[in-house]
């Protein structure tokens, strides 16, 4: 039995299985993005253990794939088990072993990047500064006690916490957060309109614009902007309800939103931030993009986008930024343009996009622990390649030199071909 | 004489191509040449005035040259010439290309199957085409890819409403159009500009003013204005102190002239050449030319002169054109040799093939050096150096194993790919400037070329393998001897391509993480790539594992086909991702029909070798050799 089993993780036809089936994955998962778009093709195809379908008018989940966690781990074992089983140190199996080391590597990198990358956006008007970055995707509630004139004590809950209703207590807080309604991507509803759900809050910007449900969006350039009904309730009795929306928070949502509310209802200011006093404090409370804070800031100082003369073709994008650190005393101006980011604490800073106008810079943020990972991993291989590959090649030349007449049989084994050539073979092991 | 015969005929075909490095003569006594190797800016690059005549010709009609009923035909400078100057005339040459039926229908014409239409033609059905196309743009706005989703006849009629307002801009490009005194013109605006401002000046300080020489001045203003909406290169190229990008079209240049009071000398002369080739004066048209050539060697554009003589010599010797035609000869040479076995035959394939080969690289040389990038910088240059890469692996397989193999392979796939390169043409220029992300010759020079590499051994691998299942399914030329030999070289360029899409897609992975920050986004072209790599592994690791021998290889390397054109071709199809530009749709029906054919040699490859006329005669001993393993040593995991 543990035979079979080692055999089975150990064989060169799992190996071919597993290629075979990351080929119809890769392909598949392509094909997808055009129906689903990328990030929803990426996490159903790719990061995920399989590929479901479901039948339209049905909620079945039917596996149909094995996705690219399964198939990525599967061929982790059995490159690894592979090779503990049979590894040998010998001059002529060095390229094998670095290409297969190399690919060790770049799996286990890359399932690590998944787990662990972290991926923001700075946006910074030119001569404004940030000091933080903003997830892409990710909201979060945020109650901000704003008492202090100097410093905002920010406590945070992620919305998956939102997203599971009732009742939060953090001891960040001296009253409790109570989740009345939570729409996973929402939109705001006038009076009239006959959307069959609608919250409306009693505090806030709630009273006057209501918020009701729509379809979750699975496009790249769409994001699902959700909405909640959140009460604060302390020992003594309700403080207050107000509808949280990143409708609200989040750029360029909050501006399209306040132009076509000027026309309806010219009193309405929705970045208005809401606002609650409780025990002497003062709290703001908001459903915002996830805040990575990071102890340095950043200005823009100014963001150049140039075209080629004549043309609407991009020359270049690029943000000059000067960066000030307390902590390590840091107090520069960097250029960051395409193909030129910049690495500090850990992060890199690229130049990712900007807003009409060319007054505003987005900076993508990443942060990847494993970022070395596919460099190494990547040398390994191609040094294991190139060997392997140069071996070949002089075996190659000197047979021929040796022989100068055509090649002569090699020691073949004597079955005849006179069998079905695909998928037959005795299946030879590693 | 037999020894010599394959270097002969090679040097016939070399002597053709240096034929080409002829400048141009004079037609009618006009200096063309002269006039087509002028420096003007388009596209954000400093091109010849032939460059421009021939990316709109070939836009606008498809073709390099336009055809005439009585006579020889024009060369896109000479169009461009007639329709910047003799505009009465332009507009009988049948130039606009209809290919809808549903269109000429609208055209309203009676003549079926005829393609090609001057604007005369359309002048009254014009309006009805304008109508429908700016219908149809109002239709899309707002719709993200809405060019993917237009019908063929919506297609064929934005091309002809674009190719009509190219040809618009064209016509007013030099002088504003149906001009017929240009220089005199030019004159009386440079002698009113004067009078004019003061005018203005008293009339805005309230003061009597010159209305007459008002008026004047402002309808100067209008016609330029309109005309540098109107023009289309920018013609004017910037005086000594300005900066070198500061390239005008004559409109907004005529209007700056407002401002300066100073004639450009460059408009000057511009004028003096088109009134000289309006009124058929070859000797003015000449002196206006060499007069302008002087003042620009004099006043800083020295550079810009001989990018633009450069590159009108680069247009003159069409080393594509040439080296695909040569590869042609190759590919019947290498077939002809598979018959009768002659080996002058062959050996003048191979002449022929190194012929084409070498042009094929100046050619490609030639180019690097216009652009001062790396060979592969868009889809066009890729189709290119794939075939350029083809190539070379089908001269070392010639050169090794001799038996018109590597003719046929480097024949076949050199003369596709310059035909794919000269469809990808016509959608405008192929040395078009570069996105900001891609501004990096690093990258360029490695990534791309790499993995451009792989899909052109990929295609060497592939198209080897057609040859053993064609030749071994339809004919009794494939004997054990030519299969083992396909079966080696097919293994071998296999483990190239795994090398090079390896590293190729890896290095992609890098310059990702340089630019976008994460090393792997699942984008298409990545993936792409990625199936290319997982391909060649399973095809390396099946035979390792003997679960396919000699016909299994096979079918899976013509598979492969499929698989690279997917890469190159069909994931910009999708119209989704951040490698979009290379975008193009217009390939789809034939990129379906490619897939098709390998699809079916996949399974001839796989139909049992009773069926195979070289393997079911009684003759032929054993079947091809058993499976063709490599030594256990070398391939063990």
């Amino acid at each position: 039995m543990v035979d079979r089993f080692i055999s089975f993780f150990t064989s060169l036809r799992l190996t071919v299985a597993c290629l075979a089936l990351a080929l119809v994955l890769v392909f598949a998962g392509t094909l997808a993005q055009v129906q689903i778009g990328l990030y929803a093709a990426q996490s159903e195809y790719f990061r995920s253990f399989f590929v479901y379908w479901t039948p339209n008018g049905t909620h079945w989940k039917i596996p149909f794939l094995p996705g690219g966690w399964l198939i990525g781990l599967v061929l982790l074992v059995n490159l690894l088990a592979a090779h503990i089983k049979r590894f040998q140190l010998s001059r002529k199996k060095i390229g094998i072993i670095l290409i297969h080391a190399g690919l060790i590597l770049l799996l286990g990198g890359q399932f690590l990047t998944e787990l662990f990358q972290v991926e923001s956006q700075m946006r910074i008007q030119v001569g404004d500064s940030a000091n933080y970055s903003e997830s892409p995707r990710k909201n979060e509630l945020a109650v901000i006690d704003t008492t202090d004139p100097d410093k905002d004590r920010v406590v945070a809950i992620p919305e998956s916490i939102v997203a599971k209703g009732g009742e939060i207590r953090t001891p960040g807080l001296p009253f409790a957060l109570r989740v009345e309604k939570y729409f996973p991507n929402a939109a705001p509803a006038g009076p009239m309109t006959g959307d069959p759900e609608k919250i409306k809050a009693a505090d806030g910007i709630g009273r006057q614009l209501m918020f009701s449900p729509r379809p979750i969006t699975h496009t790249m350039d769409d994001v699902d902007l959700p909405a909640a009904l959140v009460q604060a309730v302390s020992d003594k009795g309700p403080i207050g309800e107000w509808i949280v929306s990143p409708r609200l928070t989040r750029f360029p949502a909050n501006v399209q939103l306040q132009e076509q509310l000027d026309s309806i209802m010219p009193d309405v200011k929705i970045t208005a931030p809401q606002t609650f006093a409780f025990n002497g404090r003062t709290y703001e409370i908001a459903m915002r993009q996830v805040r990575y804070y990071k102890p340095y800031t950043i200005k823009l100082l100014a963001f150049n986008h140039d075209l080629y003369l004549g043309t609407d073709v991009p020359k270049n994008f690029s943000s000059k930024i000067h960066l000030t650190d307390p902590s390590t005393g840091d107090d520069r101006d960097i250029l960051i343009y395409m193909n030129n980011p910049l690495r500090y604490h850990g992060e890199t800073f690229y130049q990712a996009s900007f807003e009409p106008g060319d007054k505003v810079s987005i900076l993508q943020v990443v942060r990847n622990p494993v970022s070395l990972a596919p460099y190494i991993a990547c040398s390994l291989v191609a040094l294991g390649l190139v060997t392997q590959f140069l071996m070949h090649l002089f075996a190659f030349a000197r047979r021929r030199a040796q022989q100068a007449k055509p090649l002569p049989p090699r020691k073949a084994p004597a079955t005849p071909v006179r069998e079905p050539a695909l998928a037959n073979g005795k299946g030879r092991r590693l | 004489m037999k020894k010599w015969l394959p270097l002969m005929i090679a040097a016939l075909f070399a002597a053709w191509f240096l034929g080409g490095f002829q400048a141009p003569k004079p037609k009618d006594g006009f200096n063309i040449a002269g006039f087509g190797r002028l420096p003007v800016l388009l596209d954000g690059r400093i091109q010849p005035m032939d460059s421009v005549a021939r990316n709109s010709l070939l836009s606008i009609s498809g073709r390099s040259i336009v055809r005439l009923t009585n006579g020889p035909p024009l060369s896109a400078l000479e169009w461009l010439m007639e329709t910047m100057t003799r505009p009465e005339q332009a507009d009988q040459l049948k130039i606009f290309r209809v290919q809808h039926p549903d269109l000429e229908g609208l055209l309203g014409t009676e003549k079926i199957g005829l393609e090609y239409y001057s604007i005369n033609d359309l002048t009254n059905q014009f309006d009805s085409i304008a109508d429908q196309a700016r219908k149809l743009l109002q239709s899309e706005e707002g719709i993200a890819d809405r060019v993917k989703l237009r019908t063929p006849f919506q297609k064929d009629l934005m091309h002809l409403y674009n190719s009509v307002e190219l040809y618009a801009r064209l016509k007013s490009s030099l002088e504003p159009q149906g001009t017929r005194d240009f220089a005199r013109e030019l004159q009386v605006y440079e002698a009113s500009i004067g009078p004019g401002r003061a005018a203005l000046t008293n009339s805005q300080q309230g003061k009597p003013a010159d209305d007459e020489a008002m008026q004047r001045i402002a309808a100067f203003f209008k016609r330029y204005t309109t005309l540098s909406e109107m023009a289309y290169p920018m013609i004017i190229p910037p005086l000594p102190g300005q900066s070198r990008q500061d390239w005008r079209n004559i409109g907004t240049d005529l209007m700056e002239t407002l401002r300066s009071g100073q004639m450009h000398p460059a408009a000057t002369n511009y004028a003096a050449m088109a009134d000289a080739y309006h009124s058929n004066n070859p000797a003015q048209f000449n002196h206006a030319l060499a007069a302008y050539r002087v003042w620009m060697q004099e006043n800083e554009l020295y550079p810009a002169l001989k990018k633009g003589s450069r590159e009108f010599f680069f247009n003159q010797i069409e080393p594509f054109y040439k080296s695909m035609v040569i590869y042609v000869a190759a590919l019947l040479l290498g077939c002809i040799f598979w018959i009768n076995l002659s080996e002058p035959v062959r050996r003048t394939g191979f002449a022929l093939l190194v012929l084409a080969f070498v042009i094929h690289s100046l050619g490609l040389g030639f180019r690097m050096f216009l652009e001062g990038r790396p060979p592969v910088t868009n889809l066009y240059s890729s189709a290119i150096f794939i075939g350029w890469g083809a190539c070379l692996f089908g001269i070392l397989l010639e050169r090794i194993f001799k038996g018109g193999i590597g003719l046929v392979v480097a024949g076949f796939i050199g003369f596709s790919t310059l035909i794919i390169a000269h469809h990808l043409a016509l959608s405008g220029d192929t040395m078009e400037m570069l996105q900001a992300v891609l501004d990096t010759n690093l990258w360029l020079a490695t990534h791309v070329v790499v993995v451009t590499s792989g899909y052109a051994s990929m295609f060497v691998a592939g198209i080897l393998a057609i040859i053993y299942v064609v030749r071994g399914f339809f004919t009794s030329t494939l004997t054990p001897d030519v299969a083992k030999t396909l079966s080696r070289m097919v293994y071998g360029i296999v483990c190239f391509a795994t090398l090079f899409s390896f590293v190729g897609t890896i290095l992609g992975g890098i310059w990702a993480d340089q630019s976008w920050g994460r090393f792997w986004g699942w984008d298409p072209k990545e993936n792409g790539a990625l199936l290319i790599v997982l391909w060649n592994a399973l095809i390396l690791h099946a035979r390792w594992g003997g679960m396919i021998r000699e016909r299994g290889l096979m079918a899976m390397a013509v598979f492969g086909n499929i698989i690279t054109s997917f890469s190159w071709f069909g994931v910009n199809m999708l119209g989704i991702g951040l490698h979009s530009y290379g975008f193009m749709d217009k390939a789809f029906p034939w990129l379906v029909g490619f897939d098709i054919s390998q699809v079916l040699l996949v399974v001839l490859a796989l139909m049992p070798l009773r069926f195979w006329a070289s393997f079911k005669a009684p003759a032929s001993p054993a079947p091809p050799a058993g499976p063709s393993l490599p030594a256990p040593s070398a391939i063990a995991m």
